[in-house]
């Protein structure tokens, strides 16, 4: 009896140990096929990086966007995670510096090993942590609306590349407002100048309109009265702006100071969300039109979901502006790019978002795919603001496809 | 131009005089509270932006608070705001004398780097009481819109009141310089410390004044600005470099000069701009402002002091 039970104590405790190893086997080879690179990855949790200015010019602009990435990463959590795992968040400052963006970028690579970063602003924080993460092969994801000109296989770029956001409003304001004349008006440095390039394409090659004037002011220039002189004397029937940043302000104060206001003049901007309208004061942009992917007055059950639960995390004062939402989209578009994948290895995430036809119905803006070049397809919306710093919006187009390279416009 | 009336043209030109008549009392006005200072005391104020940007903050905040609490009161606080910039920013300044400035007057190069410290740990300051956000006041009525004597010219009231109010100031200094008692003992210290000790003027307590007299004109200014562009914790770095150029320009310690040199340098920007585009009318600018410097670095006036 004795040496039965002692016998039996030993085989339980052998095949115990056996059935840990192979239960350990298990573990390990599914934390090789998920991650096969080295990730910082362990069976119940993923790193990943946030990288945005949290002190400086640009944060401003990136606060919101940096709030939008944390909400969608706590309400992934709350679901469970991606493949079982917590995602972990590191977040660095990028400091509006753009050499920061690039050193930064490189410890959140190399010393973290993040699975990937939601991160940049400007484009040209992007052009400096652009070859950290070609390097280094990593995965960025970028929120910003911009010029274009652009595919790398290292970065997804959820807001709009140029063509998306200027064609579509300047075919509307043609229809719309009968428009032939416009004047543009931008901030001087490359967003802004790509965007007019192609503006004035497609103004005078496709709708067969004039631009009778076009122009650009110093980053932080507060002065406007000579400009607008000189609209007054151009008499556009559009005027066309892509100005960023303090001098946005001083720029729509100054209109409104001089009598063009939006009862006597069209204007239509692509440099002011939500987030700029804080500062400009509504009461200065009454009757003008902003042209966006997003909108945070748009009516749909995504969208009111979406603001009640950034306004629970963030505070009621809060508001939401296009990049906010692009930001949002970020880590939702790579849980659903890892879950196809199977894998968080980078090679395997990219190739899943080129070929799996990943889309987002659950998007705030309404519905999104991404296109084989990173970029994704979306709607444009024109929408004409109110006292109370809120746009109505007044046109949507159809979806639209994502050109970077747009031919003819170069 | 044949496509234009006659009365276009001149509704046109007496409308881009007043830009530059705008632009000239939005320079004076920064480069005042700045010319005291370095020229009176001989310090150089790096801080200068952050004391705007305390007025501008101390301006969004009496607007918040009226807002909120006294509705009636939103058409007339902007008055009670610019006097309350002053006072709080003049008592900052007056602080910052007592603290920092006073112990470096020996050597102005730390000033230099001293203030700039003060700039970055008010920059960071404003950071974290107000946001990273550009914040704008809620402008009373009286200040939107435009003033219209014919049917084609507007002319900006937000521009005239800023207009006014450099009037207003640059008198006020004026008569506190060269009129007042006071003034006459700043003048006294300005020329000759040693001597203003020996018949028994207060040198030190002079000193703490005058800065405190400049950054409360400073604090002025900020709350004036809030009316053309907005205020984030970074604004007043915007503001340094065209404050530094108009004093440097119109020569260190003459009051005379500051005008000068603000309406000089805004005409000229102001017409260059109409021309061409803005970028390049202020490499002009500053071009032409550079080579004049080279001819005469004292700038266009200056007062012969003794060392």
């Amino acid at each position: 009896m004795k040496s039965k039970l002692k016998l039996t104590k030993w085989r339980n405790i052998i095949s115990a140990a056996v059935g840990m190893a192979m239960a350990a086997n298990i573990n390990i080879a599914s934390a090789a096929n998920v991650n096969s690179t080295g990730l910082a990855i362990t069976k119940d949790t993923v790193k990943v990086g946030i990288l945005h200015s949290l002190t400086g010019t640009m944060a401003i602009s990136e606060t919101g966007a940096q709030e939008a990435e944390k909400l969608a990463i706590k309400q992934i959590n709350e679901m469970g995670g991606i493949l079982g795992r917590k995602i972990e968040v590191i977040q660095e400052d990028g400091a509006s510096d753009w050499p920061t963006f690039a050193e930064k970028s490189r410890k959140l690579l190399v010393q973290d090993k993040v699975a990937a970063v939601f991160g940049c602003w400007t484009s040209a924080s992007r052009k400096a942590a652009l070859p950290v993460f070609e390097k280094e092969n990593g995965l960025l994801y970028y929120p910003t609306f911009y010029e274009g000109l652009e595919q790398s296989h290292n970065v997804i770029y959820t807001g709009q590349e140029a063509t998306q956001q200027i064609l579509a409003g300047l075919d509307w304001v043609k229809k719309e407002k009968k428009a032939k004349t416009f004047y543009l008006i931008g901030s001087d440095y490359i967003w802004p100048r790509t965007s007019m390039k192609i503006a004035r394409k497609h103004i005078e090659n496709v709708l067969g309109g004039k631009v009778v004037g076009e122009e650009y002011k110093p980053l932080g220039n507060t002065q406007f009265g000579s400009t607008i002189n000189k609209i007054r004397l151009k008499k556009p029937d559009v005027i066309y702006a892509a100005v960023v940043g303090g001098s946005n302000v001083a720029w729509f104060k100054q209109l409104k100071a001089a009598g063009i206001t939006g009862k006597k003049q069209t204007l239509l901007t692509i440099s002011v969300t939500e987030d700029e309208v804080l500062g400009i004061g509504g009461q200065n942009l009454v009757g003008f039109y902003s042209v966006m992917k997003y909108f945070q007055s748009q009516d749909n059950s995504n969208n009111n979901k979406f603001v009640k639960e950034f306004k629970k995390m963030w505070g009621s004062d809060s508001v939401i502006g296009d990049v906010t939402q692009a930001a949002y989209l970020g880590p939702w578009l790579w849980k659903a790019a890892v879950e196809k994948a199977g894998s968080f290895d980078v090679d395997k995430v990219v190739k899943a978002s080129e070929t799996a036809g990943i889309e987002l119905k659950t998007a705030p803006e309404g519905y999104v795919k991404l296109h084989p070049n990173h970029h994704l397809w979306s709607k444009t919306r024109v929408a004409q603001w109110g006292k109370d710093g809120q746009a109505k919006v007044v046109f949507e187009s159809g979806l639209i496809e994502p050109n970077p390279f747009p031919k003819g416009y170069q | 131009m044949g496509e234009y009336t006659t009365q276009e043209l001149i509704s046109i030109f007496a409308m881009q005089g007043f830009a530059g008549i705008s632009l000239f009392s939005v320079l004076l006005l920064m480069a005042l509270g700045l010319a005291i200072i370095f020229g009176q005391m001989g310090v150089i104020n790096m801080a200068h932006g952050e004391f705007m940007a305390v007025g501008a903050y101390t301006t969004y905040l009496i607007s918040a608070m009226s807002e909120k609490y006294f509705p009636g009161f939103v058409q007339y606080y902007f008055i009670f705001a610019i006097v309350l910039s002053f006072l709080i920013a003049g008592l900052l300044g007056y602080l910052a004398e007592l603290a920092l400035i006073r112990h470096l007057y020996k050597r102005p190069l730390d000033t230099l780097l001293a203030t700039w410290g003060l700039s970055l740990i008010m920059q960071q300051t404003f950071r974290s009481i107000f946001g990273a956000r550009e914040v704008s006041p809620t402008l009373p009525e009286w200040l939107l819109g435009s003033y219209q004597p014919t049917e084609t010219i507007d002319i900006p009231l937000n521009g005239l009141f800023v207009l006014g109010l450099t009037i207003v100031v640059t008198i006020g200094v004026f008569y506190l310089m060269f009129r007042s008692s006071w003034g006459l003992r700043v003048r006294a210290t300005t020329q000759n410390r040693v001597m203003s000790g020996a018949v028994g003027i207060n040198t030190k307590k002079i000193d703490r004044l005058t800065f405190a007299l400049g950054c409360g004109i400073a604090g002025v200014a900020g709350a004036a600005f809030t009316t053309i562009a907005s205020t984030g914790p970074t604004t007043g770095s915007l503001y340094i470099v065209d404050t530094f150029m108009v004093v440097v320009f119109g020569g260190a310690g003459s009051l005379m000069g500051t005008i000068a040199s603000a309406f000089s340098i805004a005409q000229g920007q102001s017409i260059l701009e109409f021309f061409i585009s803005g970028s390049m009318a202020k490499v002009i600018t500053l071009l032409a402002i550079v080579i004049f410097l080279m001819m005469r670095p004292e700038g266009l006036f200056s007062i012969k002091v003794r060392k």
